[in-house]
């Protein structure tokens, strides 16, 4: 903003009025259970020997821990490919919608939507029935082109499997932040443009994708944090296919079957946090450079 | 400043609450529940019963509400709250996250006998032999009580057993022209003479199962598992082990078996419509079909387990106790509900109704339970092969006082096997490794 | 109305044909579930699944799904309301006025805030939710609806939604003219800035209502009474009565259920669609 004389006091207290609802939820439900979370990470659990403590030692052999390196590394790779592809459908879905040159624009909207409506449960139920090869359309699918055409529940494309689901139900979700970003924009600044003669590309390169970078950086970064932490389709699917999904497939399969099978609360605390870290230096550099050209 | 008064705010939320936690975790054992008396007679008990109070039961079992429905008429002043657990695995985790809280615990809870090695840690469960509940023993079949009876306690009292047996398709069989086979041996010629007369069915379904797998080393005689309490012993490759490996094997190499996931629908679907021919569970299966696989009334029958040299073995495949906790604050009432629930007759009537198998020897044995003819199988008397069985059970076998932690790492080593195809032996080898570091970080002594 | 120069742009088929084929890949699994909800129990494990197969049971499976377990269903589809309306709505308000601060008024540590904010979201959830439960149980809060409700208010990513969504969608200008008038600033908040806040607010409201109403991973360690399940929760329970010992399969109920689950959230959407459109065209916005 540019230079003002300094808020008031009384504009200043206002400010934190706003803010601190949030934020007193915010400390007890996120920070509490945060801090304490660190705390658990300090000590050791044993079946026999109970708790004791143990200072750093699980940092060091979390940073050690070929299982977690294993998840972080395999939903790193899952982020660079998924998550490009889900954002590149629901900008060009925003846009699409947006320049009014689609029969059914609402119908359109609805529909792409409806997949995040769905339960997480309940949409890896759908997709696991449809993968199958005996009873679901890969089988149909494959039985129509006479061979493998479609294999999901092999080690080779399990992984896209998975990206495949977490893209149908987040295309529809991402599509609407980026449409609500594009919405923002005035009629008045079209009508200047047309004036200006610009053709439709133009329109699209200097004003619709400038409107929507701010809600194209949020959701990237949501979408990188929502990567990192991805648990409910592959820890779902590990129901149909156990043995294709490992106990520590994504990191926090890993500290969730650590916590409720293996009894050690505290590791589980500690590679939660390791990699907490990992991801919010990752968002925080994305955010640095997405915002950068801002004023 | 508003930003200062805020921020002592929060913290001193954040202080009370640390506070709060602190004490919960340093020594959860003192003012340890049981707010009911260091042991007690028979006749105490009753007269608890008598007097009434509330009683918290967690299960999963279907029999509950029937149970309780007759519990409360012969107690009526004992008011019973059930919590559904829906499953082993979720009330595993609940029961577990209570005793850690230390509090919400229930006062009877349902714990599979796989689980027993685990829960009876010390601090977790009540040791029952102060309600004099060593008199019971004679009540149970030998390994039924010697999956609640261990390492100088008593832990629960067995509800149901689950001795294998093998259920199989007679219609299949005979399209097949095969018949039941009474040796190892000859189930995987079977199993081949099916796959050979239609592609798309199998003997049997397996995608790596933890339980069946335990069992059937167990039925092969092997003892993998030994644990006194602070000494566990790993060998994943001792005589009996390697015997159920070597035989199965082939059943995985040249793809005999299906690999559907069990209980899915599918699984479920498969059973129906002759795509898997046999199943080798526990003697709790014929509810299930029963209740799950209609389309295959009067087609299944049942046989005992194959052998590997004509001596009868068996195993246990499943099955659960109940328990009392620790942190009860019910203990003496919550004794008195568990043995009505697991002792009493009109009980265990009430669970065999809706088709539970039953733990004690005088209903295995009654003639009304023998002689039992099952329409779904045909007009079969199953419980005269299904008791049989229960008598054939090695005795000795013990499970890991980590059991569902080393059933969650199964398909990460074990499992692979089917998936690749690979040594069974080797993957075995692997969850042996893996065992052994998890008990020996766990602060065992581990040998293996 | 279009964002065009042209009052009327023409429409493309070929635009539309080639979004058709996201629509497809995002309603198949729906159409699937459509299907399946009109089979019986059997039916649905033998037949293709996208087409009708046996008798037409749609009512039948409806009828059940209300009815099974004493009727169970209904009272987690009550509890999910509950939790929704509370849960979500208090969400949005928290986020709708932290955002709405933290975009318009400058204030020492605000960076910090932020920081924090995104720092604490990028720990998993999971790790958060057995310290919550150990919290909770100190209190006594596990096994109630707060245990659901309280998590539920935080909306970190409402929070950044609505602070990028104020700073672009109100003015500084108008905020200023407001305070030289003399109006109080929550005064302005609520006659001035709502307004031209609705779609956002609408926005961060509609997910903070589909997270609520799809949120599993809570509800399945805090709670243990059936009664106080919300639809997610029980659906998973009805899944789970189909395996192991004692097992009954009610696979179409589950199906049929979770068809009913998602009824309410393409409603709650078509009907917050409207306040979208009034709300931009009440801008009247100058660049």
């Amino acid at each position: 903003m540019p230079g003002r004389r300094p808020p008031s006091r009384r504009v200043s207290a206002a400010g934190w009025s706003f803010v601190t609802p949030f934020l007193v939820v915010f400390a007890l439900m996120i920070v509490t259970p945060l801090v304490y979370s660190m705390y658990l990470s300090l000590f050791r659990n044993q079946l026999m020997g109970g708790t004791t403590f143990a200072g750093f030692a699980n940092y060091v052999t979390a940073f050690n821990d070929p299982k977690l390196w294993d998840g972080a590394g395999r939903v790193g790779l899952f982020l660079v490919v998924q998550v490009p592809i889900m954002l590149g459908l629901a900008l060009i879905a925003a846009l699409a919608i947006d320049s009014g040159r689609l029969h059914g624009r609402s119908f359109f909207r609805v529909a792409l939507f409806l997949p995040y409506a769905v339960p997480s449960v309940v949409a890896v139920l759908m997709w696991g029935f449809m993968y199958d090869d005996r009873l679901g359309l890969t089988g149909s699918l494959n039985d129509l082109v006479g061979f493998d055409l479609i294999a999901p529940y092999t080690k080779q494309w399990i992984l896209t499997a998975i990206g495949n689901i977490v893209t149908w139900e987040f295309v529809g979700y991402n599509m609407l932040i980026l449409y609500s970003a594009l919405k923002t924009v005035p009629n008045e600044i079209y009508e200047a443009a047309a004036i200006d003669g610009a053709g439709q590309f133009r329109i699209v390169r200097s004003i619709k994708l400038p409107a929507v970078r701010g809600a194209l950086v949020i959701a990237t970064i949501f979408s990188i944090l929502g990567s990192f932490q991805l648990f409910n389709e592959p820890n779902i699917l590990k129901e149909i296919q156990p043995a294709l999904i490992s106990s520590y497939y994504t990191p926090n399969i890993y500290a969730y079957n650590l916590t409720f099978a293996g009894n050690q609360v505290s590791y589980a605390a500690t590679v939660a946090i390791v990699m907490g870290l990992v991801t919010a230096v990752i968002a925080y550099v994305v955010q640095l450079r997405g915002t950068r050209k801002d004023a | 400043m508003t930003i200062t008064c805020n921020r002592r705010v929060a913290l001193g939320a954040l202080a009370t609450l640390l506070a709060a936690s602190l004490t919960a975790c340093s020594g959860g054992d003192e003012g340890g529940g049981g707010g009911g008396g260091e042991g007690a007679s028979a006749d105490e008990i009753e007269a608890a019963l008598q007097e009434g109070g509330s009683v918290t039961y967690w299960t999963w079992t279907p029999q509950a509400e029937k149970q309780i429905e007759e519990f409360e008429k012969a107690y009526p002043d004992v008011d019973v709250t059930l919590v559904d657990t829906v499953g082993a695995g979720e009330a595993n985790t609940k029961l577990q996250n209570a005793i850690a809280a230390g509090k919400g615990v229930p006062d009877v809870v349902q714990i599979e006998y796989q689980s027993i090695p685990q829960f009876q840690l010390p601090g977790q469960l009540t040791d029952l032999t102060q309600f004099g509940f060593d008199e019971l023993e004679s009540l149970y079949t030998p390994s039924t009580w010697g999956s609640v009876a261990q390492n100088g306690g008593i832990w629960g009292l067995p509800q149901d057993s689950g001795p294998m047996a093998f259920f199989y398709n007679q219609e299949v069989f005979d399209e097949a022209g095969v018949e039941v086979p009474t040796t190892w041996d000859e189930y995987v010629e079977v199993a081949r003479a099916i796959k050979k007369d239609d592609p798309d069915r199998c003997l049997a379904n397996d995608s790596g199962d933890p339980g069946f797998s335990t069992s059937m080393i167990w039925q092969a005689g092997g003892t993998p598992f030994q644990n006194d309490g602070e000494n566990v012993t790993i060998d994943l490759a001792d005589e009996g082990t390697t015997r159920f490996a070597e035989m199965y094997q082939p059943l995985i190499d040249d793809e005999l078996i299906c690999q559907l996931p069990g209980w899915s629908d599918e699984w479920y679907a498969a059973l129906g419509d002759g795509t898997i021919a046999s199943v080798a569970l526990g003697a709790w299966m014929p509810g299930i079909l029963e209740d799950g696989v209609p389309d295959g009334k009067g087609k299944w029958r049942v046989a005992p387990m194959p052998t590997y040299d004509g001596t009868p073995t068996n195993a246990e495949n499943g099955g659960s106790t109940e328990s009392v906790p620790e942190a009860s604050e019910n203990k003496l009432l919550a004794a008195g509900f568990l043995k009505w629930l697991n002792s009493s007759d009109e009980s265990i009537q009430a669970f065999m109704e809706t088709g539970g198998f039953p733990a004690t020897v005088e209903h295995l044995e009654s003639d009304e339970f023998l002689g039992y003819e099952s329409e779904y199988f045909g007009g079969q008397k199953i419980n005269e092969v299904l008791g049989a069985g229960a008598a054939d059970v090695n005795e000795g076998w013990q499970y890991l006082p980590w059991q569902s932690y080393a059933n969650s790492i199964f398909a990460d080593t074990v499992g692979q096997a089917y998936l690749d195809r690979s040594s069974l032996l080797d993957g075995l080898a692997a969850w042996q490794e893996e065992n052994v570091s998890y008990g020996t970080d766990q602060g065992f002594t581990v040998n293996g | 109305m279009a964002g065009y120069s042209y009052l009327r742009p023409r429409k493309s088929v070929t635009l539309t044909v080639l979004l058709g084929v996201l629509i497809v890949y995002s309603v198949l699994p729906l159409l699937w579930m459509l299907f399946s909800i009109t089979k019986t129990q059997p039916e649905l494990l033998s037949s293709f699944g996208l087409w009708f197969s046996g008798p037409f049971a749609l009512f039948d499976n409806l009828r059940e799904v209300v009815t099974h377990d004493d009727g169970i269903f209904v009272r987690w589809f009550a509890n999910t309301l509950v939790y929704v309306v509370v849960g979500a709505g208090g969400a949005t308000i928290l986020a709708t006025a932290a955002g709405y601060g933290l975009a318009k008024y400058r204030f020492r540590g605000r960076s910090a805030v932020f920081a924090t904010i995104l720092g604490a979201i990028a720990v998993p959830g999971t790790a958060l939710a057995v310290p919550t439960f150990l919290l909770f149980s100190q209190v006594g809060l596990t096994n109630t609806m707060w245990s659901i409700i309280l998590p539920s208010l935080v909306s970190p990513f409402g929070l950044y939604l609505m602070w990028v969504f104020s700073a672009e969608a109100v003015p500084t200008e108008i905020l200023e003219a407001a305070r030289v008038d003399g109006a109080g600033e929550w005064r302005t908040f609520f006659t001035i800035s709502l307004r031209l806040l609705a779609p956002g607010i609408v926005t961060v409201a509609l997910f903070a209502i589909v997270a609520t109403w799809n949120n599993y991973f809570l509800p399945l360690i805090m709670l243990n009474d059936p009664d106080l399940y919300p639809l997610t929760l029980g659906l998973y329970q009805w899944l789970a009565d189909a395996s192991g010992i004692g097992a009954q399969p009610v696979f179409n109920l589950v199906i049929t259920g979770s068809f009913l689950t998602i009824v309410p959230i393409v409603i709650a959407f078509l009907l917050l669609q409207r306040y979208w459109q009034s709300g931009l065209s009440a801008g009247g916005v100058k660049a």
